[in-house]
């Protein structure tokens, strides 16, 4: 026992007390940022893009299909494509993932995620998600367990995942959505009481990702019901998640 | 290990071999061949996969692996067998060779030429809703059924348990939710970044497979520097998984001291990997060529310091745990699998090795690196339990640390060199008709990628094999007569990929 109690007190605080203003290292890869000026539509970018989440005239990246590989930036010889480590990228709209010269991080945390009422007074104190992956590559799965272990601790804001969809207010879905996991997804939809809300976590979930062209995928379920709430990386980080799901609901303010 | 036998080519691993070199056999001919180099000369299978050869056939490729066995290397041996048109079927191997099971149930599925006799020809990745579970009779017997969603965040499957009680009699694992038609897209657009996503606990592993196998198929080289930042992002990843594991099985026997301070110390690893690659799991490091990133000198010194907490903090909760009893009444004897049965079932990797059977791919069909930096397979004295599975990991997260440092000690004798080879400058002649065997050794296990090309240099087919494609059946073997509510445990000391199961 007393050799545990050594092991608590060598391990000190560990949690990040400020989940929303947590730095985050430089060499993370997020918010892109565009200069349309210094592109010579040489395409190589295009080239490498595994997904063809870019757009050049006008210079564009779509973050809902961007794996954020940073191939595009590895090749680009003028300093047109960059990636920030702003890690706030959560947004109520599929629209505004399109990131564009214009776009700086003030403009899209301003815009990215519209607060609906209804939503704020439902789950702003407490919200419970029960996870689906349909498909999931096992990278946003971790990452999703990550946000309650001890550093981001997710639960500390009453956000928490459920084992049972008949304890949830909304679904979290990852992966592209494969054939043998469309009725089971739809399923545990069903099995949700309402209000529910449905998030979509990770590019494969919001575009079909690097699975976008497979014939194993029916990603129907999403034309079917709304969708509340687009978190995009590959994978998504627990920041980025927890922040998403904290702007959304404003539980803090 | 010397017999002539013509009918079977010898590859090593990564070496690029002509497709038409390789021996088309009658298939009773290759199976008695198949029955004679397993049984008697104790090779194991490694690849059984189908390719369509046009008109109507069907040409079955087998490789076995003869893992290093007089102190020299380790060799692929490879032949094939032409399956004419209206040919539907041959008698099975896994009667006589039980590993066999999940490559022929595979070719089946895939090719519809079927084994005749297999004991257990049941869907693989397509129609899990008409799964024919096994059944027991009797009146005390009753089934629990799990999946495919879990109670936790982790990818789908079916469980069916046959259970007396609280005893676990017989439990069959129901895969192929996951299926995404991997290696049809590697065909159309092979990329590091979709190879990446296959099983995305293995990134760099998977990562390292594809571009080794690309590498030498193009003839693309790659220098020293970018080869040992490769192989020093593959021992992050086996100790950072490794040890998020270690929480994992704290977690499920509710010691949530070691939940904590494991899940904390894995943060550390991961974020370290951050820093050298802009994610948290290594995605975008490797890429043809060589790496994308450098690793300079204040980054190398920062992540030996973090390393060295990393150390010292593992050792002192392993160390604490395996005190208690507590602690131990759950992990001894709970999910054990003897060798013998670990052996039959053709268990590889991190699963293999706790039970005493020594595969390990890095040692087994050695880089030059592995020899250079004197590394040297750890004999690990396992009794196959959850026990063995659980110091196994920390052995290995200490080995992979110690690992690291020598890397980074040898990485400054290459300072000035590139990272990247470029990959633009690519040779389609040289991939013409080409025929590899690429073997990485993940946390998991050994990953297997076979890749064939056309006259013209372009992918005709790539298969991946993923250590979860063996060791499923593995934990099917585990939980027999244990308690049902021991099943978690089980199954997090295994840590299985679905995803890389179901491709």
């Amino acid at each position: 026992m007393f050799d545990t109690l050594k092991s608590r007190i060598f391990q000190g605080e560990q949690f990040i007390k400020d989940i929303q203003n947590a730095p985050m290292r430089e060499q993370f890869r997020g918010l892109p940022v565009l200069k349309s000026t210094n592109c010579d539509s040489c395409k190589k970018c295009l080239d490498v893009c595994p997904t063809g989440a870019l757009n050049i005239n006008p210079l564009s990246i779509d973050m809902g299909k961007c794996t954020f590989c940073g191939m595009c930036r590895n090749v680009c010889d003028r300093n047109a494509i960059n990636f920030s480590n702003f890690y706030k990228l959560a947004s109520t709209s599929k629209e505004n993932l399109i990131i564009n010269d214009r776009t700086t991080k003030e403009i899209f945390y301003k815009t990215a995620i519209e607060v609906r009422k209804e939503i704020t007074s439902m789950f702003s104190k407490s919200l419970k998600l029960r996870q689906v992956s349909a498909g999931g590559c096992n990278g946003c799965e971790m990452e999703l367990n990550a946000t309650s272990n001890v550093n981001f601790d997710m639960g500390r804001f009453g956000i928490d995942f459920v084992a049972s969809p008949r304890h949830a207010d909304g679904i979290v879905i990852t992966g592209p959505i494969t054939k043998n996991m469309a009725y089971a997804l739809e399923d545990c939809y069903k099995a949700t009481p309402d209000p529910k809300i449905v998030i979509l976590c990770g590019t494969c979930a919001i575009s079909g990702g690097v699975y976008q062209n497979s014939d194993e995928t029916d990603r129907n379920f999403l034309g079917k019901y709304k969708i509340d709430l687009y978190i995009p990386g590959c994978p998504v980080h627990p920041l980025t998640f927890i922040n998403g799901i904290l702007d959304f609901i404003k539980s803090l303010k | 290990m010397n017999w002539d036998n013509t009918n079977w080519l010898r590859v090593k691993n990564c070496e690029k071999v002509n497709l038409n070199d390789i021996q088309a056999l009658d298939i009773d001919d290759l199976r008695c061949e198949i029955i004679s180099m397993c049984n008697v000369k104790g090779l194991r299978p490694v690849g059984f996969f189908g390719k369509d050869w046009g008109m109507g056939q069907v040409k079955l490729f087998v490789i076995l692996g003869d893992d290093n066995k007089n102190n020299s290397d380790g060799e692929f041996y490879v032949t094939s067998s032409l399956f004419k048109a209206g040919i539907k079927s041959y008698e099975c191997i896994t009667n006589e060779v039980p590993s066999f099971y999940n490559f022929e149930r595979e070719f089946f599925e895939e090719f519809k030429i079927k084994p005749l006799n297999h004991p257990w020809l049941k869907p693989l990745r397509q129609n899990q809703k008409d799964y024919p579970f096994f059944k027991m009779e009797g009146e005390d017997i009753h089934e629990v059924a799990v999946g495919p969603i879990h109670a936790g965040i982790i990818e789908p499957g079916h469980f069916r348990f046959m259970c007396n009680g609280e005893n676990v009699y017989h439990l069959e694992i129901a895969l192929g939710y996951q299926h995404k038609g991997v290696e049809k897209l590697m065909v159309k657009a092979p990329s590091n970044q979709l190879i990446e996503s296959v099983a995305g606990d293995s990134v760099i592993a998977y990562s390292l497979a594809y571009s080794n196998l690309m590498e030498s198929m193009k003839g693309i080289s790659v220098s020293n520097k970018a080869q040992l930042i490769r192989l020093l992002a593959l021992e992050m990843e086996r100790a950072a998984i490794h040890i998020g594991d270690l929480g994992a099985i704290s977690g499920d026997i509710a010691y949530l001291m070691g939940a904590s301070v494991f899940g904390a110390t894995r943060t550390l690893v991961i974020n370290t990997m951050l820093e050298f690659s802009g994610s948290r799991f290594g995605r975008g490091l490797i890429t043809l060529g060589g790496v994308n990133f450098d690793i300079d000198e204040a980054k190398a010194q920062r992540a030996l310091n973090t390393l060295d907490k990393v150390e010292i903090d593992v050792s002192r909760m392993v160390k604490t745990m395996l005190k208690n009893s507590t602690v131990m009444s759950r992990l001894e004897k709970t999910g054990t699998i003897s060798k013998e049965r670990a052996q039959e079932s053709g268990l590889v990797g991190m699963a293999a090795r706790a039970s005493g059977v020594n595969l390990d791919t890095r040692f087994d069909y050695p880089n030059k690196w592995i020899k250079e930096l004197g590394l040297k397979k750890c004999n690990f004295e396992g009794t196959g339990d959850v026990n063995s599975r659980f110091r196994l990991r920390y052995e290995e997260i200490i080995q992979s640390i110690s690992t690291i440092r020598k890397i980074f000690e040898k990485l400054k004798s290459f300072k000035n060199e590139p990272v990247n080879s470029g990959y633009e400058v690519l040779n389609k002649e040289n991939s013409k008709d080409a025929f590899i065997i690429s073997a990485t050794e993940g946390w998991r296990g050994e990953i297997i990628h076979i890749a064939l090309s056309d006259n013209k240099g372009n992918l005709t087919r790539y298969k991946i094999k993923d250590p979860s494609f063996n060791n499923w059946y593995g934990l099917a073997l585990a939980v027999r007569n244990n308690g049902v509510s021991d099943f978690p445990l089980c199954n997090k000391s295994f840590n299985l990929s679905y995803s890389g199961f179901d491709l």
